[in-house]
């Protein structure tokens, strides 16, 4: 039973051999009834996971659009301001603030990964399967597998004054910049972004790689023939087989820099001042410490509709072909 | 295919440095929790003496007995449930013919990029009404829902890819739509629901926010959100955090080591499904 064949003609498009309408009427009415009948199964398996999914994501979802219209401490009678807490979205420094400092994470989050990536993985590419890239296989993986609270733990140390970080620059001779780099609102932000940056590299590079063992050599031979560089070859063949990967990778790290939060609770709590502050931890601390619930909803909701608006396009460019 | 050396060279040392660079936060924990407790060591350097002892003492102070259990009875609650309830789901919608499907998949899709930070207020108060606050409940139930839109649209994308001609014949022999897909399409999805029950599993175990939003006692949470717990204790003793950090992270490390094939390819086909 495939969506493609015709429903409704039991006889699968054959031309009846009666064409007694009352009968046609009959079958087809018959068809529908079974179709309806069988469904039902398929309902019932479909709806754990549907209640839950119902009650623990879009009940609490139509509630912080509720929540965002009225002032509400979450103890005494909330008080309808329409949508005062959005336009404070947009005048408020705090908040405003917040959002751009997502916006400025997605650079080191996302952009710089995806780049430096793709051209490692394009350098890699030539011994994907000796034994050195199967190890690596390993390696690059564990950021992705430890909790970002645990990333957050480590790079707080390693940029501490006499972390590791500071270390290698006076070890290089540049120990006239070492600086508390955390804690520093020049430096913060970049900071944050590059413990970010940390956790998300070995995957894209991992996914670039994927894509491109699935490249026919014959094609990098050609364009070698042709007189390409490595250069024209990464624009040529490589780029274009690993748009689905890229418009992934990208995906993932924008979602990632725009609803950060572990990280940015672990190593700065949104501080110096709030050069660091992101709409996720402004969110919280809204919610459960200055009991604006109200001003908090509406962030999240804000959150929310940037998180999709965003991917959508994306995911609409990566995807040349129409695919499930 | 001919590559110069200089290529091949370059290439290794890059995926060398690569490597350094993942690596280098790791050995810089591990070599500070060997440090005196309540020193302040320098970054990268071998103590004089190490002290094993910190991890001892880490243990107790993180509590890391009860913190085991914790996470596995929320993993217990999670995982199982969740696989089970979404390989239902996908089975259906990918493989019968359901009533308003279409209308169900994109209300399952919205839920794909929804960050957990735009629900968490109001899932606050509703597990307060539940009075589930402060109970593994609090983590499990949520956790169940927000894990659904991933993990149907997962076993939504195997079972699509099952030949028809499959359950025909099987329907031919008389099999129920249970029989069906108890006998025919779960042994034939294995390796799908454990890649996917892999995911959820570390998904579970790192989960930070909803366990420090709605549990306020470190020892009934997720490992994630006693780290920050720990954190916030042991903050000032640098040997000290360190090495809870690593006890903290030890278990997700032995998982995926004894995983690791299926946990990279899980996890790069659940970026790209994802």
């Amino acid at each position: 039973m495939t969506d493609s064949r015709r429903t409704g003609e039991s006889l699968g498009g054959r031309p009846s051999v009666s064409d007694r309408p009352a009968i046609h009427e009959a079958r087809r009415r018959a068809d529908r009834a079974r179709r309806l009948r069988r469904g039902i199964p398929g309902l019932a398996l479909v709806a754990p996971a549907a209640f839950f999914y119902a009650v623990f994501v879009l009940k609490p979802l139509a509630s912080t659009i509720q929540y965002s219209f009225y002032d509400w401490n979450g103890i005494t009678l909330a008080k309808w301001t329409g949508l005062e807490n959005y336009t404070r979205l947009f005048t408020d420094k705090e908040l405003l603030g917040s959002i751009i400092n997502a916006f400025q994470l997605i650079l080191y989050f996302s952009i710089v990964p995806v780049t430096f990536g793709l051209i490692a993985a394009a350098l890699i590419r030539k011994f994907g399967t000796s034994r050195l890239a199967l190890v690596s296989r390993t390696v690059l993986f564990l950021p992705q597998v430890i909790p970002l609270v645990a990333a957050g733990i480590m790079w707080t140390w390693l940029m501490a004054t006499n972390g590791a970080v500071n270390q290698f620059f006076r070890l290089i001779g540049l120990g006239g910049i070492t600086r508390a780099w955390l804690g520093d609102f020049n430096t913060a932000l970049p900071a944050v972004g590059v413990i970010g940056a940390w956790v998300s590299l070995g995957l894209c590079m991992l996914l670039f790689l994927a894509g491109m063992s699935k490249i026919d050599p014959a094609l990098y031979e050609a364009a070698r023939l042709d007189g390409a560089g490595a250069i024209s070859e990464l624009m040529a063949v490589t780029l274009p087989a690993v748009r689905q990967e890229l418009g992934v990778a990208v995906t993932i790290t924008v979602i990632g820099a725009l609803r950060s939060f572990d990280i940015i609770y672990i190593s700065t709590q949104g501080g110096p001042g709030n050069s660091t502050l992101v709409p996720g931890l402004e969110i919280y601390y809204l919610a459960f410490f200055q009991r604006a619930i109200g001003q908090a909803s509406a962030l999240a909701v804000a959150l929310t509709i940037l998180v999709l608006a965003v991917v959508l396009p994306i995911n609409r460019l990566a995807r040349g072909k129409e695919e499930s | 295919m001919k590559t110069s050396a200089r290529e091949l060279w370059t290439g290794r040392g890059l995926l060398v440095f690569v490597m350094l660079i993942t690596i280098i936060p790791f050995v810089s924990l591990f070599v500070t929790a060997l440090h005196a407790p309540g020193t302040y060591p320098s970054g990268l350097a071998w103590p004089a003496e190490p002290h094993w002892e910190n991890f001892v003492n880490a243990f107790k102070a993180a509590k890391m007995g009860k913190l085991l259990q914790s996470s596995l009875l929320i993993e217990l609650g999670v995982v199982p449930a969740a696989v089970l309830m979404s390989t239902l789901a996908g089975f259906a919608l990918g493989h019968l013919k359901v009533p308003f499907r279409r209308t169900l998949l994109v209300i399952f899709v919205l839920g794909l990029t929804l960050p957990f930070e735009g629900i968490i207020v109001p899932l606050y108060y509703q597990i307060r009404s539940y009075g589930l606050l402060n109970t593994q409940w609090a983590i499990i139930l949520p956790l169940l829902g927000l894990f659904m839109p991933f993990a149907v649209m997962w076993m939504r994308a195997h079972f699509v890819n099952m030949p028809e001609d499959l359950s025909e014949a099987a329907r031919v022999d008389g099999a129920s739509t249970w029989q069906l897909f108890w006998r025919i399409h779960v042994p034939l999805s294995m390796p799908a629901i454990s890649s996917l029950a892999i995911l959820l599993f570390l998904w579970t175990w790192n989960q930070f926010l909803l366990a420090i939003v709605l549990v306020d006692d470190p020892s009934k949470r997720t490992m994630a959100g006693a780290l920050g717990a720990f954190q916030g204790q042991w903050g000032t003793d640098i040997p000290m955090l360190c090495a809870g950090s690593l006890l903290i992270l030890t278990p997700t490390l032995l998982v995926f080591l004894a995983f690791q094939r299926q946990f990279v390819a899980a996890l790069l086909q659940g970026a790209v499904k994802g």
